[in-house]
C-alpha cells in the first residue's frame, strides 16, 4: 500500500538514484540499486522536478504550463508511487 | 524477438579471499589464466549496453582482485550504466574506494557472513569481519549507498537479530537477507547449511518485525528458503527475461548457476556477440516463455507468477531441466525435496563444511 503524500511535501531524488535517457528503449529511466524503472513522459516530467526545493503543489503548477488537466492530486499520487519504489524521498 | 535485458552480472573473477561454503559459484572455479582480458570486458560492456543493459553488477569472486577494476568501472560508467560493486570488503581501503567512486561506482553491495566477528570469520574461512566494518565506514564516508548482503543458513540463522543490528550499525540503506539457494558449493554443503523448520519459524517473525520497525530507514529484502516452501521462487523472473551473466571465462549464462545444466550448450563472448547470444542462441531460448513447459506447469495459472521455478534446480534434483521445479507442492517429484529435508535438516552426523577453494 502506498502512503499518501501531502501537496506541501517536498520530494527529492534519493541518494544513489540516477535518472537517464535510454536511447535503446527511447524512454526516460530511473536507475537504482534494486533495478530499473522505465518512465512514461508524465512520470519523467515529475521525477525531473523532484529537486528537494519544489513542493508537490509547485510541481503541479510547473507542469500545468506544459500539459492540460494536471491535477495536484495526480502528481501527489505519482510521487507516492516513486517513494514506494525508493526512487524519491519526501520532506515535510 | 525477446525483450532487452536490464542487467549484466559481470563475474570478473572467481578468485576470492573468502572461502564461504555457501558460495553459488560452480565447484570448478575458473582459474586466473582463463579469465577474460580487459579488452574483452570492455567489449562485453559495450555489447551489453547496446543490447539494452542499464545496470552492470561487478561481481565475482572478489572483483577487487582484478587490477583493471578502475578501468572497467570507468568504462561501464561512460556507457551510462548504473555501476554496482559487489564485494567482500576485503581490499576495499579508503583510497581504493575513493578512486572507484570517482570513476563511477554508484552503489556498493557488501557481504556479511554473520552478526559477530567470531561467526563471520568462521564462515568466511579468514579474518574478514574487521575489514568489512572498515569498508562499510568508507562507503558511508564517500556518500555512496550501501547494501549489506547476508546469505542465511543453519549456521547463522539463529543470529538473525544480530545480523540486522549489525547492518544498521554499518549504516546500510538496504539489507538483503537471502536464504541459501543450493547451487555450486552450497549444494555440496547442503547437509551443513539447510536450516531447520524451527529456526525459520523463529527467524521469519523477527525479520517481519524489523521490516516494519525500520521502514523508511533500512529496507530489508528477505529471500525465502525455497525447499521449505509450497511454491517455487520466480527464478530470474523467467529464463532469458531480464538479466544475463558473463562468467570469468566469458561463458554467457541465462542465470549464474546455468552451467549445472549439462544438456545446455553454453556460448562464449569470445565466439559470438551478446546480441546474438541473447536473441538467437539455443541456450537462451531453451526455457523462454511458456511453450517449453510440461504439466503441471503448462496448465497452471501460477506459471505467470513463478515461471515454473528454477531450471537449474529442476535439472539438479530431477535430471530434467524442463520439469516443474520439484520444490513446488504440485510437482510429482516433491517427495525428493521432502526426503532431502528429512535427512539433511538434522543429519545424524553433520559433515564438515567444504570450504570454497580453487583446486
Amino acid at each position: 500500500m502506498t502512503t499518501a503524500v501531502a501537496l506541501d511535501a517536498v520530494p527529492r531524488i534519493r541518494r544513489g538514484v540516477k535518472c537517464a535517457y535510454d536511447q535503446i528503449r527511447e524512454a526516460h529511466v530511473v536507475l537504482f540499486p534494486e533495478g530499473v524503472l522505465v518512465l512514461n513522459e508524465t512520470a519523467a516530467s515529475v521525477v525531473a522536478l523532484c529537486d528537494g526545493v519544489r513542493s508537490v503543489g509547485d510541481i503541479a503548477v510547473v507542469l500545468a504550463d506544459e500539459y492540460d488537466g494536471v491535477e495536484p492530486e495526480d502528481v501527489a499520487e505519482l510521487v507516492a508511487r516513486m517513494v514506494e519504489r525508493r526512487v524519491v524521498d519526501v520532506d515535510g | 524477438m525477446a525483450e532487452a535485458p536490464f542487467g549484466l552480472l559481470a563475474e570478473l573473477t572467481h578468485r576470492c579471499p573468502l572461502q564461504c561454503g555457501y558460495c553459488s559459484n560452480p565447484l570448478e572455479l575458473v582459474r586466473r589464466d582463463a579469465e577474460l582480458s580487459t579488452e574483452d570486458w570492455r567489449r562485453v560492456f559495450d555489447q551489453a549496453r547496446a543490447l539494452g543493459c542499464l545496470q552492470i553488477h561487478l561481481s565475482g569472486g572478489e572483483p577487487l582482485l582484478r587490477p583493471d577494476l578502475p578501468e572497467l568501472v570507468a568504462h561501464a560508467n561512460s556507457l551510462g550504466c548504473y555501476v554496482n560493486l559487489v564485494t567482500s570488503g576485503v581490499g576495499l581501503s579508503r583510497d581504493r574506494l575513493r578512486e572507484l567512486a570517482s570513476l563511477g561506482v554508484d552503489h556498493v553491495q557488501l557481504s556479511l557472513q554473520d552478526a559477530t566477528k567470531e561467526g563471520n570469520d568462521r564462515i568466511a574461512g579468514i579474518k574478514a569481519f574487521d575489514r568489512k566494518v572498515e569498508a562499510a565506514a568508507h562507503v558511508l564516508d564517500e556518500g555512496l549507498p550501501l547494501t549489506v548482503n547476508t546469505v542465511l543458513h543453519r549456521q547463522n540463522l539463529d543470529n538473525i537479530a544480530g545480523i540486522i543490528a549489525m547492518a544498521e550499525q554499518m549504516g546500510a540503506e538496504r539489507l538483503e537477507l537471502a536464504n541459501t539457494q543450493y547451487y555450486g558449493w552450497a549444494l555440496r554443503n547442503r547437509a551443513v547449511l539447510l536450516p531447520t523448520r524451527a529456526q525459520l519459524a523463529i527467524a521469519d517473525p523477527i525479520v517481519a518485525a524489523a521490516q516494519e520497525r525500520l521502514r523508511g530507514r533500512m529496507e530489508i529484502v528477505y529471500v525465502i528458503a525455497d525447499y521449505h516452501e509450497a511454491h517455487p521462487k520466480p527464478c530470474m523472473y523467467g529464463w532469458g527475461a531480464r538479466q544475463l551473466t558473463v562468467a570469468p571465462n566469458g561463458d554467457v549464462l541465462p542465470c549464474p548457476a546455468a552451467t549445472v545444466i549439462s544438456s545446455l550448450t553454453i556460448e562464449n563472448v569470445r565466439d559470438s556477440s551478446l546480441h546474438e547470444i541473447w536473441h538467437d542462441s539455443p541456450s537462451f531460448n531453451a526455457f523462454r516463455g511458456f511453450e517449453w513447459m510440461q504439466d503441471p506447469c503448462r496448465s497452471c495459472p501460477r506459471k505467470e507468477i513463478d515461471f515454473g521455478g528454477c531450471r537449474c534446480q529442476a535439472f539438479q534434483l530431477t535430471g530434467d531441466a524442463a520439469a516443474t521445479d520439484p520444490v513446488c507442492s504440485l510437482s510429482p517429484e516433491r517427495s525428493t525435496v521432502d526426503l532431502i529435508l528429512e535427512t539433511e535438516m538434522a543429519p545424524a552426523e553433520v559433515p564438515a563444511m567444504a570450504m570454497r577453494k580453487m583446486r
